[in-house]
């Protein structure tokens, strides 16, 4: 019997050896932007009808997060966050290794609703993009409006980046202030980018990112 | 570059969309009752105006519902989105 | 200093001398210059001959419009730009130029002899010449024409340079950064509305740049632009681009503008893109294009040296070069007069001001007087002379009717010329505005519009300095809503600023005779037109194209009013009701690297990987590109050919085991009550029956009844199916499921969840797959009785979930093992590692095509065309018959698509069983029917079959389902093949190999 040791693992970006290439944290603090890996994060797709206060209710017990419905925003509670994918799509995602106990503990909790839970931790890997220069380099490949009065900490949106699909979140500012102090200057950004596309759109945004001085981080 | 306001998302360049036609057609509920011609023109007879005109367009990188837009095919402005099922809006011509 | 640069004037830096080469010859400009203003300064007004004639040609503006002054920029290996503008190409320390359209040198060009048999090539001479004999068509005129045509030499390396590209968002966007664009962006970015301005010039202040003595708020010009400047760039919501060019302007107030970063700069940082395309999402437009001088059409108005009135004040003012040391003027238009004042004050001799008016203002003609200036008014040019440099003018007294007087000759360096102001409309026409005629201004003007624009100061017909402040300033409060209140400026200094208009100069010489022109770019002169006219051409797109008036890469910019004035005298019409041609982008000409930005080399389109690619090729796969994917093709050992690979890759997978990366299938779940009857509706096939654990294969159609998709379906529970599209179809099949379900049934409770790349799909095909899966496989009886044929299974294999099909493509003992995609890779590298004692043998996309072809599977797209039925493709078995409907049934039954004529689906086998035919090939019925020879259908697959040892195909052919065993015919290049139609089965027909 062979067994597969959970360590081989391969993200879609595993050959080009992030890890190894990663920046000291002077040089990323000096950076114009960062571009970092965040592989094997637990992602369940979760379809329902929000207008059904037991589903909201029931998804809340379990995972603790109260699904947003207002488009293009995020949940986040300790390590979980749902995105607003669409009016009954949801990504609830949080850290590698939850995608049994969620995906079972949904089921069980919905049991007679009708929803889908599908487990798509393995569809896409995560590139974060932090940085002066984060929203600049965003800009290049995607449509979306990124003005901080538009799309700030919290917001999520499907879209396109270069010729791939994307789901981009801009992360809560770290440090003081929950109301994002500091995401002006300094955000941070999470695209969820589906596993084939993932080498073309990081060679893409490395190349794209050339005018600034950029990093690569290790996550 | 059409900017195309998704019902659900909100306005996105065109090419998050993609185009589904004329709107507001049907499909017969029981195409067995139809004649040829009637199918033939439920398949293939379109308006094609030259005004206003009702037609589809999917989300598709974007949250992937269809939706119903009011557009003008001379002068590509779009004067209303909404959910499909929704009847269409009176347009002054 | 030169003797033509005038101390103390302009904006260049007297201190930062460069050098620069124009036609091999080295020169000293200064930073600041433009190349025409750095060859002015050097007295050089030869700079190029022209596209047709290959008339001496010199710089006749002092910007964008410039038709003239094109030369060739050599920036390196792999940066060469030819048909770049003098007057806008910023001079930089070693700059290399040359002229162009000249051959062996631009002082004596051979083909200058079109020039003097000129009369022999009027408009639309190619049209006439060129007829006959048709035989001359390929072998003499056209490689003739191709040589001379062109204009410039077109860059043969790859380009050297970025490109960079980038979207922007802003709540106003104000093209033109003159006054108008100025006050507009001061007012609107008051109240903190997103600003972008953008402005085609290295720096901001359009005409206030020529005009240094005017005042603004009590202060001048300059110093009043350095404020404004200031104040913008302190402003964090105002983004402001220079040397950035508007291009296009499209629906929905969304325009293309073009930076550019590097051209100005002697030696790029390498990091550094040479351009940025930014394409603009704007809630509001300001057009602030501001307006262009019009020539006049006299004879002889191209010689070098002749040159648009307010170019000669800005190469003054802008640049502190004068254009001659004795200037002549001829104008229709107050403003030529100002540039006159201004040479004359710089110290430039002004001899004469010609102006065809009769009664110029008194207080033009006061100051002309205290600087010793004669004016002519009444009086008209009909004639210049001099070779590389005008030397000399014709002028001519007008009586009260028309009658012309007799000549007098002027000398002269340099001959000013104002025909009026044209504002500039072609963005505002872009977005689809209708355009006013105004009779004052003998100009199209903007009105009503079609986006939410507002257009302001001189490209709005709105002329005078204050005026377009005001103008501006409006435009820019009105974009801010009710919040806005214009900003108020005062001006002092104000110059007259009217005029009237001329066609072709009142001359007394023969019309016919004079080389008067229209489109400098294009070589089209005023009687060109009006032979167009005469040869029937009415509309004035036709006249347009007949002369190609209007059509170099300028556009028309100074061309196309003329052009318009002169044919609707022509064709006896007023202007309004001839019409203007229309505008298009790029407003003026644009790099493809612009527009191409990151989409090249790698990333020209995207490559789509697996999980399992770094394997395949770490192990020599060759790949082909499958819609967006790369897929081994195959797996060649060292010293084999593709052939010999295949044949190996096939056998091995008949005769032992095969493994194949089938990752690219598209999957989707399609969960809920009501999944079945969703599955009903959308395939053609019976669903409610198929009992959790087995698999189906399903087959999709359009709502017309032709084939779109298939693949194998599994059904893992009373409410989920797992559905496999083919690889190209992934995306569509989702979407048109999403369609139905979202439109037309949003009654059933359903939802579609895509899973494409959430599973790695590995294919094992052949007599030992099994043997290979038993001992990495938990929790799943493989037993053929336990784990039939067309089943599905959930359990483990290597310790990692799986999805298990018992599938085939081969027609062998086949497995596919869905895993989640990260474990992809290591499961593979266990399989092989497994079925080593079995020569287990990967596989790429021509084996698994030509076993598949062995057993008459189809591939969607390559065995259908979109006129496929299933009965077409053989296979009405997919149909549920009893099904009350499903997408495409009611068209099935239409009586075309029962028609036994139908092109089906058919085997051919050669009768030399070597023969591969080529897929694509035309099927006739005998090799000796007439020519054209009627077309029976075609070969959709082809391959040398490693099983039968001989070549096999299919086939669609009219009524071929009837046909078997008949003979048909195959030509292709050489030979004419003989074929016999059969089943599409070629190999173990009765499916005895799957059932183990």
């Amino acid at each position: 019997m062979t067994m597969i040791d959970f360590s081989l693992r391969r993200s879609p970006l595993a050959h080009r050896g992030l890890i190894a290439r990663a920046a000291s944290d002077a040089a990323a603090r000096e950076a114009g932007v960062t571009l970092g890996e965040q592989p094997h994060r637990c992602q369940i797709n979760l379809r329902g009808d929000a207008g059904d206060s037991g589903f909201l209710a029931a998804v809340e017990d379990v995972t603790g997060l109260r699904l947003p419905v207002e488009p293009n925003t995020v949940a986040t509670v300790e390590d979980l966050s749902a995105l607003w994918l669409g009016p009954d799509e949801w990504l609830i995602v949080g850290p590698g290794g939850r995608e049994g106990d969620l995906t079972g503990g949904l089921r069980g909790a919905l049991e007679g609703r009708h929803f889908a839970v599908t487990d798509v931790s393995e569809a896409r890997t995560v590139i974060a993009i932090s940085g002066p220069h984060a929203r600049d380099l965003l800009a290049k490949g995607t449509s979306l409006d990124l003005h901080p009065r538009v799309f700030g900490p919290g917001r999520c949106a499907q879209s396109g980046i270069a010729k791939a699909t994307m789901i981009l979140h801009q992360l809560d500012a770290n440090g003081d202030g929950a109301d994002g102090a500091g995401a002006d200057e300094q955000p941070t950004f999470e695209i969820y980018i589906a596993n084939s596309f993932a080498d073309y759109l990081w060679t893409w945004l490395e190349r794209a990112a050339a005018e600034y001085r950029v990093a690569v981080t290790a996550g | 570059m059409f900017l195309i306001s998704c019902p659900f998302c909100g306005p996105r360049e065109e090419s998050e969309f993609s185009y589904g036609h004329e709107g507001h057609i049907a499909r017969p509920a029981d195409p067995d009752s139809l004649s040829d011609a009637e199918w033939a023109d439920y398949l293939f007879m379109r308006k094609n105006p030259k005004g206003w005109h009702y037609e589809r367009w999917n989300h598709a990188r974007g949250c992937r519902r269809w939706f119903n837009v009011a557009r003008h095919t001379v002068t590509h402005e779009i004067r209303a989105v909404y959910k499909m099922g929704d009847p269409p809006p009176a347009i002054e011509p | 200093m030169t003797g033509y640069r005038v101390a103390g004037r302009g904006r260049v830096d007297p201190d930062a001398r460069l050098r620069f080469i124009f036609d091999g010859r080295s020169y000293e400009g200064l930073h600041g210059d433009t190349l025409a203003s750095a060859l002015l300064a050097n007295g050089v007004h030869f700079v190029g001959r022209s596209f047709k004639y290959h008339r001496p040609r010199g710089i006749m503006s002092a910007g964008v419009e410039e038709a003239n002054a094109l030369v060739g920029v050599d920036r390196g290996r792999g940066r060469y730009t030819p048909n770049t503008r003098a007057t806008v190409l910023e001079l930089y320390d070693g700059l290399t130029a040359e002229s162009q359209n000249y051959w062996p040198s631009l002082r004596y060009d051979i083909g200058a002899v079109n020039d003097i048999a000129a009369p022999l090539i009027p408009a639309g001479f190619y049209y006439k010449t060129f007829k006959w004999p048709a035989s001359f068509w390929n072998k003499v005129y056209e490689p003739v024409i191709r040589r001379s045509a062109g204009l410039g030499r077109a860059p043969t390396a790859p380009d050297a340079d970025r490109y960079a590209s980038r979207f922007a968002h802003c709540d106003v966007l104000i093209v033109g950064a003159g006054p108008a664009g100025l006050a507009a962006a001061l007012t609107a970015s008051e109240s903190g509305a997103r600003v972008i301005l953008a402005d085609e010039n290295p720096e901001i202040g359009g005409s206030l740049l020529s005009d240094p003595a005017v005042q603004i708020d009590g202060k001048d010009a300059w110093n009043w632009l350095e404020e404004a400047r200031a104040t913008l760039a302190g402003r964090a919501n105002v983004t402001l681009l220079t040397r950035t060019t508007a291009i296009g302007y499209y629906h929905q107030n969304f325009l293309g503008l073009v930076q550019r970063l590097t051209d100005h700069l002697p030696a790029a940082a390498s990091s550094l893109p040479r351009e940025r395309m930014w394409k603009v999402r704007a809630a509001q437009v300001v057009l602030a294009q501001g307006a262009i001088e019009r020539p006049l059409v006299f004879d002889g108005n191209d010689r070098p040296g002749v040159m648009l009135a307010g170019a000669g004040r800005s190469f003054l003012n802008r640049y502190g070069v004068k254009v001659g040391n004795r200037v002549a003027v001829v104008t229709v238009h107050d403003s030529a007069y100002l540039a006159a004042f201004d040479l004359a004050r710089a110290g430039a001799g002004v001899a004469t001001i010609v102006d065809l008016r009769r009664n110029p203002r008194a207080a033009l003609l006061a100051e002309a007087r205290s600087l010793g200036i004669e004016v002519l008014s009444g009086w008209t040019v009909t004639a210049t002379k001099g070779r590389a440099r005008i030397a000399e003018i014709r002028v001519n007294p007008v009586d009260q009717n028309g009658k012309v007087g007799a000549a007098r000759m002027i000398g002269c360096d340099a001959l000013l010329m104002s025909g009026g102001w044209t504002p500039s409309v072609h963005l505002f026409s872009h977005s689809k505005g209708a355009l006013d005629w105004r009779e004052d201004l003998q100009a199209f003007v903007p009105g009503a519009p079609n986006e939410a624009v507002r257009c302001a100061g001189a490209g709005n017909g709105t002329f005078g300095l204050a005026a377009a402040l005001a103008e501006g300033a409006a435009a820019g409060a009105a974009t801010a809503g009710s919040a806005g209140t214009p900003t108020v400026f005062s001006v002092d200094g104000e110059a007259p600023f009217s005029g009237v208009y001329f066609r072709e100069l009142p001359t007394d010489r023969d019309p016919t005779r004079a080389k008067a022109f229209i489109d400098f770019q294009n070589d089209v002169t005023a009687k060109d037109i009006r032979l167009a006219v005469r040869e029937g051409f009415r509309s004035i797109e036709h006249v347009k194209r007949y002369t190609t008036n209007g059509m170099a890469t300028d556009q028309g910019k100074t061309s196309n009013i003329n052009g318009l004035m002169i044919a609707a005298d022509a064709v006896g019409k007023p202007a309004p009701e001839v019409g203007l041609t229309t505008f298009r982008p790029p407003y003026t000409p644009t790099t493809f690297g612009a527009f191409v930005g990151y989409s090249r080399d790698a990333h020209f389109e995207v490559e789509r990987k697996t999980s399992i690619d770094s394997w395949a090729e770490a192990n020599g796969a060759v790949f082909e590109p499958v819609s967006l994917w790369r897929r081994a093709w195959y797996f060649p050992r060292s010293g084999e050919s593709m052939h010999e690979a295949v044949a190996r890759e096939c056998r091995a997978t008949r005769r032992s085991l095969g493994i194949f990366d089938a990752s690219t299938l598209g999957k989707i779940e399609v969960v809920g009550p009501d999944a079945a009857e969703f599955m009903n509706r959308m395939y053609t096939n019976a669903w409610t029956k198929l009992a959790p654990g087995r698999c189906r294969y399903g087959l999709l159609l359009g709502e017309d009844g032709f084939i779109r998709d298939d693949g194998v379906i599994g059904r893992l529970s009373d409410e989920r199916f797992h559905v496999t599209t083919t690889t190209g179809g992934a995306a569509r099949v989702l979407a048109t499921m999403e369609d139905y379900l979202q439109t037309e049934w949003p009654d059933l409770k359903v939802w579609l969840t895509s899973t494409s790349e959430q599973w790695a799909v590995i294919a094992l095909n052949g007599p030992n797959a099994r043997k290979v899966l038993e001992p990495l496989v938990q929790g799943i009886d493989l037993n053929g009785e336990a784990f039939p044929h067309m089943a599905v299974r959930e359990g483990k294999i290597c310790g990692v979930p799986t999805r298990l099909f018992r599938v085939s493509f081969t027609g062998e003992l086949g497995f596919e093992v869905n895993v989640p995609a990260r474990f992809g890779l290591s499961v593979w590298k266990a399989l092989i590692e497994q079925g080593r004692p079995y020569d287990i043998t990967p596989y790429g996309t021509e084996t698994m095509h030509a076993l598949r072809a062995e057993k008459g599977f189809i591939i969607v797209g390559q065995d259908t065309d979109g006129t496929v039925t299933p009965h077409d493709a053989g296979m009405s078995w997919a149909i549920g018959k009893t099904k009350p409907d499903f997408v495409g049934k009611r068209s099935l039954a239409r009586p075309d698509m029962q028609d036994p004529k139908r092109k089906q689906l058919v085997g051919l086998l050669t009768e030399k069983p070597e023969t591969v035919l080529e897929e694509g090939a035309q099927i006739v019925d005998g090799p000796y029917a007439a020519v054209p020879m009627p077309m029976i259908g075609h070969v959709t697959s082809s391959y040398h079959s490693e099983t039968l040892g001989r070549s096999i195909a299919l086939a669609l052919i009219q009524g071929g389902h009837g046909r078997k065993g008949e003979t048909v015919y195959v030509p292709m290049p050489g030979a004419m093949h003989k074929a016999t139609i059969t089943d599409t089965v070629f190999v173990d027909k009765e499916g005895a190999k799957l059932n183990v």
